[in-house]
C-alpha cells in the first residue's frame, strides 16, 4: 500500500509538471493581455504532431527536435495573433476579454477538425527507443521519458522567469502587464509585446505538445482536454501568476494521481472540486496577490 | 395600439403556419429540419438571456442541456413517468445545478464564471461517458410507433414558450437590470442594480430553458450515447445562432436558427464528415470579428441608412 501510494506520488508529479507546462503559457498570455486564449490546447495538439511528424518522418528526435517545434508554433502563434487578435486586443476591458474569447472558442472548433482531415482521428504516440524504459529506486519506477519532461517543464518555467526579469522584453512584458497605457507613455512598444507574449505562449504550448505525444497520445479531440486542464491549473495558481503555474500544477497532478487509486476514472472530478473550492475561499489562488 | 394588434397577428399567423407544416408534408426529411430548428431555436434563446442579454458568456451551456435530456430521457423511459413530467424535471434539474456552481462563480467578475462553466461541462461530458457507457436506445415497441409528428409539435409548443419567455423577461424589470449589467456593471450596481441576483435569476431562467431544449431532445433522438449530450458542438452551436442571428434581441436566434439548420443540412451534402464545423468556425469568428450585431443588427442599419 506505502510503495502504491509512494508510486501514485511520483505519477502524479510527473504529470502535474505536464500539467503546469501546459499551463504556463496559458498563464503568461492571460496574465499581460487578459486574452483568455481557450485554444490554447489546440496549440499543444498542433506542436504534438509536428514532434511526431518529425520524429516519424524524418527520424528527428523529440527531445532535439523541441527547438524546432517551438519556433514552427512561434511563428504560427505571431500569424493567429496578427490576423485574428490583433484588433481585438485593442479593445476596451470587459469586451476585449469577451471578443478575444469567442474567437478563440470557433478556433477551438476549427483545428480539431482540420487536424482529422490533415492527419486522420488515429491516435498518435512518439516513440524512440528509450521510450518505456525506467529505473527503480526505493520500489518506485521513474520513466526516463517522464524525468525528461519534468525537467523540461523545471527549465521552461525558471528559462521564463528568467527572461521575464532580467531581459528588455521581459521588463517591456512586465511594464504591459502592469499598465499598458503608462508602458506606452514610456516608449514600450505594447503591439510588439502583446505579439510576440501571444506567440510565446503558443511555442510553450507546442512544447508541452511534444512531451504529451511522449508520454500520452496527439490525436485531433485532446486541445480541448488540455485547455481544461490548464485553466484549472492557472485558478489554483492564481490568474497571472507565472510562478505558482508549475508548482499549481505539481498539485493538481498529485491529487489526481492519488485518488485515482480511490475513486478511478471519476479522479477527474476532483479538479473541478479543488477548482470550485478555490473559487469560494480563495480566489486569488495559492499565489496571486489579493 | 393597432401597431401591437398588427405584430400580435402576424406572429400569430407565423405560429399557424408552423404548425400547418406536418399536415401539409409527411416528407422525413423536411419534419426533421423544422424540428431540428425549433429545438435549436429554444436552446440559442435559453444561452440569449445569459450572453446576449446579461452579457455573461457561458461556454459550458451544453452541461445543462444535457443535464435536461438525460433526466428526462431517464425518467421517461426507464422509470415510466408521463413525458410532460419527465420535461417538467428535466428543467428544474439543469437550473438547480446552475444554482450550485453559480453562486460562487458570480460572486467574481467576468472570467470566472467563462472558465467554471467550461470546465463544468467537460467534466460532466467524461463522467456521462464514463459512467454510462452504452447508447441509450429506444424500445422496440417505441421504435416501431416512432413518429415525428408528435416530436415536431413538442419542439414548436417549447420553442414558443421559450420565445415568449425571453420576451417577458427581456421587457420586464429583471431585464432592464440584465441589459444595465451587460453594458456597464459599475454603473448597474451605482443605479441600485442588484447585480448577483440579476446575473443569477438569468442563469436559472437560461438553464431551465436549455434543460427543456435536452428534454425535447431526449424525446426525439433514437439513440445516442450519454456523453454526446455533453459534447461541446452544442454550446458552439447555440452561440453561433445568437451571435450570426443578432445577440441581445427576440428575433435573432429564429433567424439564426433556421439560417443553421439550412446550411448545415447543405453542406453536409457538399463536405465531407465533421467538416461544415470548420465552415461554421470561421463563419463565427468572422461575425465576431467584423459584424457583432449579427443579422438583425445589419438590418436595423440598412433601415436606418434607407430613412436617411
Amino acid at each position: 500500500m506505502v510503495e502504491l501510494f509512494a508510486q501514485s506520488f511520483v505519477n502524479g508529479i510527473m504529470i502535474g509538471a505536464l500539467y503546469g507546462l501546459a499551463a504556463i503559457g496559458l498563464s503568461l498570455i492571460f496574465g499581460v493581455m487578459r486574452i483568455l486564449n481557450i485554444a490554447h490546447g489546440e496549440f499543444l495538439m498542433l506542436g504534438g504532431y509536428a514532434a511526431f511528424w518529425m520524429f516519424t518522418l524524418n527520424n528527428i528526435d523529440p527531445f532535439l527536435g523541441l527547438p524546432l517545434v517551438a519556433i514552427a508554433l512561434f511563428l504560427l502563434g505571431a500569424g493567429v495573433y496578427k490576423v485574428l487578435f490583433s484588433h481585438a486586443a485593442r479593445l476596451p476591458g470587459e469586451l476585449k476579454m469577451n471578443t478575444s474569447l469567442l474567437i478563440a472558442f470557433g478556433l477551438s472548433l476549427i483545428f480539431p477538425q482540420l487536424a482529422t482531415a490533415a492527419w486522420t482521428g488515429d491516435e498518435r504516440a512518439i516513440t524512440p527507443v528509450y521510450s518505456g524504459t525506467s529505473f527503480e529506486l526505493l520500489g518506485v519506477r521513474f520513466g526516463y521519458v517522464p524525468l525528461a519532461g519534468l525537467l523540461v517543464a523545471l527549465a521552461v518555467t525558471f528559462g521564463l522567469r528568467f527572461f521575464l526579469s532580467k531581459t528588455y522584453f521581459g521588463k517591456s512584458v512586465r511594464g504591459t502587464t502592469e499598465n499598458w497605457k503608462a508602458a506606452r507613455l514610456m516608449g514600450i512598444n505594447v503591439d510588439r509585446t502583446y505579439l510576440l507574449t501571444f506567440a510565446l505562449g503558443a511555442a510553450l504550448a507546442g512544447v508541452a505538445g511534444i512531451l504529451v505525444g511522449l508520454t500520452q497520445v496527439v490525436m485531433p479531440p485532446i486541445g480541448m482536454h488540455w485547455t481544461l486542464k490548464a485553466l484549472i491549473v492557472i485558478v489554483l495558481a492564481g490568474m497571472g501568476s507565472i510562478g505558482g503555474t508549475l508548482v499549481a500544477g505539481l498539485i493538481i497532478g498529485v491529487v489526481e494521481a492519488v485518488s485515482h487509486i480511490f475513486i478511478g476514472p471519476y479522479a477527474i472530478v476532483v479538479g473541478l472540486v479543488i477548482f470550485l473550492l478555490i473559487m469560494m475561499f480563495r480566489p486569488q489562488g495559492l499565489f496571486g496577490k489579493a | 395600439m393597432a401597431h401591437n394588434w398588427k405584430k400580435l397577428s402576424l406572429i400569430g399567423g407565423i405560429i399557424v403556419l408552423v404548425a400547418l407544416v406536418p399536415v401539409m408534408t409527411r416528407r422525413t426529411d423536411i419534419l426533421t429540419w423544422f424540428t431540428l430548428i425549433l429545438i435549436y431555436v429554444t436552446l440559442s434563446q435559453s444561452w440569449n438571456i445569459i450572453g446576449g442579454y446579461t452579457g455573461q458568456i457561458n461556454l459550458g451551456h451544453v452541461a445543462f442541456f444535457g443535464l435536461g435530456a438525460l433526466t428526462t430521457r431517464y425518467l421517461w423511459l426507464l422509470f415510466g413517468l408521463p413525458l410532460p413530467v419527465a420535461l417538467l424535471a428535466g428543467a428544474v434539474v439543469a437550473p438547480l445545478v446552475a444554482l450550485i456552481i453559480g453562486v460562487p462563480a458570480f460572486r467574481l467578475r467576468g472570467i470566472y464564471f467563462i472558465i467554471v462553466t467550461l470546465v463544468f461541462a467537460e467534466i460532466l461530458r467524461h463522467v456521462a461517458y464514463t459512467a454510462i457507457p452504452v447508447a441509450s436506445v429506444l424500445p422496440a415497441e417505441l421504435l416501431t410507433t416512432y413518429s415525428l409528428v408528435p416530436r415536431y409539435y413538442l419542439s414548436l409548443t417549447v420553442a414558443v414558450v421559450a420565445v415568449a419567455v425571453v420576451y417577458v423577461v427581456s421587457n420586464s424589470r429583471l431585464g432592464l437590470g440584465m441589459m444595465a449589467v451587460r453594458e456597464d456593471e459599475d454603473a448597474a450596481r451605482t443605479s441600485g442594480v442588484s447585480i448577483l441576483r440579476c446575473k443569477l435569476s438569468a442563469f436559472l431562467i437560461s438553464t431551465a430553458l436549455a434543460g427543456l431544449a435536452g428534454g425535447v431532445f431526449a424525446y426525439y433522438y433514437v439513440g445516442a450515447y450519454a456523453g454526446y449530450l455533453f459534447e461541446p458542438v452544442w454550446t458552439f452551436d447555440s452561440v453561433l445562432i445568437v451571435f450570426v442571428g443578432g445577440a441581445g434581441t427576440i428575433i435573432g436566434p429564429i433567424i439564426g436558427s433556421v439560417f443553421f439548420v439550412f446550411l448545415q443540412q447543405w453542406l453536409a451534402t457538399i463536405l465531407p464528415g465533421g467538416f461544415h464545423l470548420v465552415v461554421f468556425g470561421i463563419i463565427f469568428i468572422l461575425v465576431v470579428l467584423f459584424w457583432p450585431s449579427g443579422i438583425v443588427g445589419g438590418v436595423v442599419e440598412l433601415r436606418r441608412r434607407r430613412r436617411r
